[in-house]
């Protein structure tokens, strides 16, 4: 994991995303493309290019993006509708409550350049409520993943999985963390590095700063547990009641708001099943100022350094109670 | 099956209806009674449905944008013989699957969940987008109403329905001239509708929209590219102290309305 994190080659997920969706399209016909203009920014010009029938520009207009998708599935085609994340959940959350989780349509929901993937555009084009939005919907299963590995993995899943899905990428450049043929599994967290002083929950592109973050912590004698939690609905309640019991702190972070997201969704079960310590780390519930993504991560306190002090001082936090 | 046999249905399922929101104390009788010769006119003679097999991928797709006249569905879904008609008696009650919102998880024969407004029209243009995709026969019917049309989705869909030349897409539009608060021309008007349409490359007709005479052409029409119906209705229509009272969107008659509503339609029969 070292090598990894010491010289990382970064990838796009979205590349993952389009090559498995190509695959998939090649394998079965009824896998469709829908889109709002976003051909380009979701990568859909191979697909387009071979498939152009299958790829479904409905324009600019995400509400009906929506809705067809959910109609495209009641006459037995596989829609992934994609766009990016903040107008295809903020635009037409509604769409996504009524005609995809409550109808329960087989969609799979693909926000591209969530997060502050777009930072410099500014706040309009920051997507970093969209755990919050899409998380208390039934039926709806979230996820991010963290690398392209995971990403490939995760597409995979959701083509067979029979439901709704919301996928939410990034297309800021992530180092491979996971093992070349891992499998997606729903729910699940996944060990990336144990450790019994406290554990560092991530997905997205948060991951990989927390396993650099662990790095640091380790040359401190301090050996954190790190999970890569791409499902923040449904959470994977046994990885962090056992993260509780054994470490007794958790801190989370995040490229989305601290209210409502992975790190609230993880707080909802440790309140309930096994209280410890804990900090979320995100976008402190403000519009974000400019700057690149990666900017305004380390500006929110999630870079490795700052997050192996916050650990530092959850680590305090916890003996103080012992 | 013809007409006259249309409109008896018709008053059958006007009748039940009645009971149900009475019986009830709750439902959008204004707009069902509006409705409801559109609705029987497609299940009793225009859709290519079986009630036995709710799910069978041939079927003509009906999607009731209006969700709020579920009750006037499900009468009619139970006439057709996808629901046990007993059931409508469960409308509205605790735990029943026919709550004021059709549940296509729940209830059989409804396509797609409708409720908040403007939602219908663009799953229909996908369930129509689909078919052209895979070759399939169905047809798809979508039923808005004429308040609902103020909802902006609704026209990113019909601009979609255009360029994907889906002549396989039939839109009714129930034109009842009023909205829950109001008359429409009093809030937002957007009539006259057809010209609105045709100029987003629809093909458009006018028609009496309780008449079965004009409901069935209209609904059997086929051309070369979607199509939608402007069918001028009566809010209230065979209820005579109902029609045309913006009080009726979903007001629910006293007793001694409940017994002139109930001969009225009755003596239709």
């Amino acid at each position: 994991m070292k090598d990894v994190i010491a010289s990382p080659k970064l990838h796009d997920c979205r590349d993952a995303f389009v090559a498995v969706l190509e695959r998939l399209g090649a394998d079965n016909p009824k896998v469709v493309a829908v889109c709002n203009d976003s051909v380009g920014s979701s990568k859909l010009g191979g697909f387009k290019s071979r498939w152009p029938e299958r790829l479904v520009n409905v324009g600019i207009a995400e509400q009906n993006m929506v809705g067809v998708g959910a109609g495209l599935a009641n006459g037995g085609l596989l829609p992934f509708v994609c766009g990016a994340s903040c107008f295809l959940t903020g635009r037409s959350l509604e769409q996504i409550k009524a005609d995809i989780a409550y109808s329960n349509a087989n969609v799979k929901l693909v926000g591209i350049s969530s997060g502050m993937a777009y930072g410099e555009l500014g706040p309009t084009h920051h997507s970093i409520e969209d755990f919050a939005w899409t998380r208390v919907l039934p039926n709806l299963p979230v996820i991010a993943p963290c690398d392209s590995i995971e990403t490939a993995a995760a597409v995979e899943w959701a083509a067979r999985y029979e439901g709704p899905v919301f996928l939410r990428l990034s297309r800021v450049g992530v180092p491979d963390l996971l093992p070349a043929g891992h499998r997606f599994e729903l729910g699940k967290a996944n060990l990336l590095r144990d450790g019994d002083a406290i554990t560092l929950i991530a997905n997205g592109t948060l991951t990989h700063r927390m396993l650099k973050a662990a790095d640091l912590l380790s040359e401190q004698g301090i050996e954190a547990r790190v999970l890569n939690m791409a499902t923040v609905r449904p959470i994977d309640v046994e990885a962090v009641v056992a993260a509780a019991l054994k470490t007794g702190a958790i801190l989370t972070a995040e490229e989305h708001s601290t209210f409502g997201g992975l790190g609230s969704a993880i707080a909802e079960f440790v309140v309930a099943e096994a209280p410890v310590p804990m900090k979320i780390l995100g976008v402190p519930g403000i519009f974000a100022p400019t700057g690149s993504a990666e900017f305004l991560l380390d500006e929110f306190g999630m870079s490795p350094a700052a997050i192996a002090e916050a650990a530092v001082a959850l680590i305090a936090r916890k003996s103080s109670r012992a | 099956m013809q007409p006259n046999d249309l409109d008896r249905i018709a008053r059958q399922i006007r009748l039940r209806d009645l009971q149900a929101v009475f019986e009830a104390g709750a439902g959008h009788i204004g707009g069902e009674m509006s409705a409801i010769d559109i609705l029987t006119a497609l299940y009793f003679r225009v859709l290519r449905i079986w009630p036995d097999q709710p799910k069978h991928p041939d079927r003509d797709r009906f999607v009731l944008s209006k969700g709020h006249v579920a009750l006037a569905l499900y009468v009619t879904l139970a006439k057709r013989g996808f629901l046990p008609e007993e059931e409508i008696g469960t409308f509205l009650k605790p735990h029943s699957r026919l709550n004021g919102h059709p549940n296509c998880t729940k209830v059989p024969g409804v396509e797609t969940n409708t409720g908040p407004l403007g939602h219908g029209l663009p799953v229909a243009v996908g369930m129509a987008k689909a078919a052209k995709l895979t070759g399939a026969g169905y047809r798809t019917y979508v039923l808005t109403g004429d308040g609902e049309m103020q909802e902006g989705s609704n026209w990113e869909a019909i601009a979609a329905a255009a360029q994907f030349g889906l002549d396989n897409l039939t839109l009714i539009i129930d034109h009842n001239r009023f909205q829950q608060g109001a008359a429409l021309k009093d809030t937002n008007d957007l009539a006259p509708f057809r010209a609105k349409l045709e100029a987003f490359g629809w093909d458009a007709t006018e028609i009496n929209g309780n008449d079965m005479d004009q409901i069935v052409p209209a609904l059997e029409r086929r051309g070369a590219r979607p199509h939608a119906i402007v069918a001028h209705t009566n809010k209230g229509h065979g209820i005579s102290f109902m029609q045309d009272k913006v009080d009726w969107h979903h007001k629910v008659p006293n007793a001694e309305q409940y017994q002139i509503a109930l001969t009225e339609l009755s003596e239709a029969l």
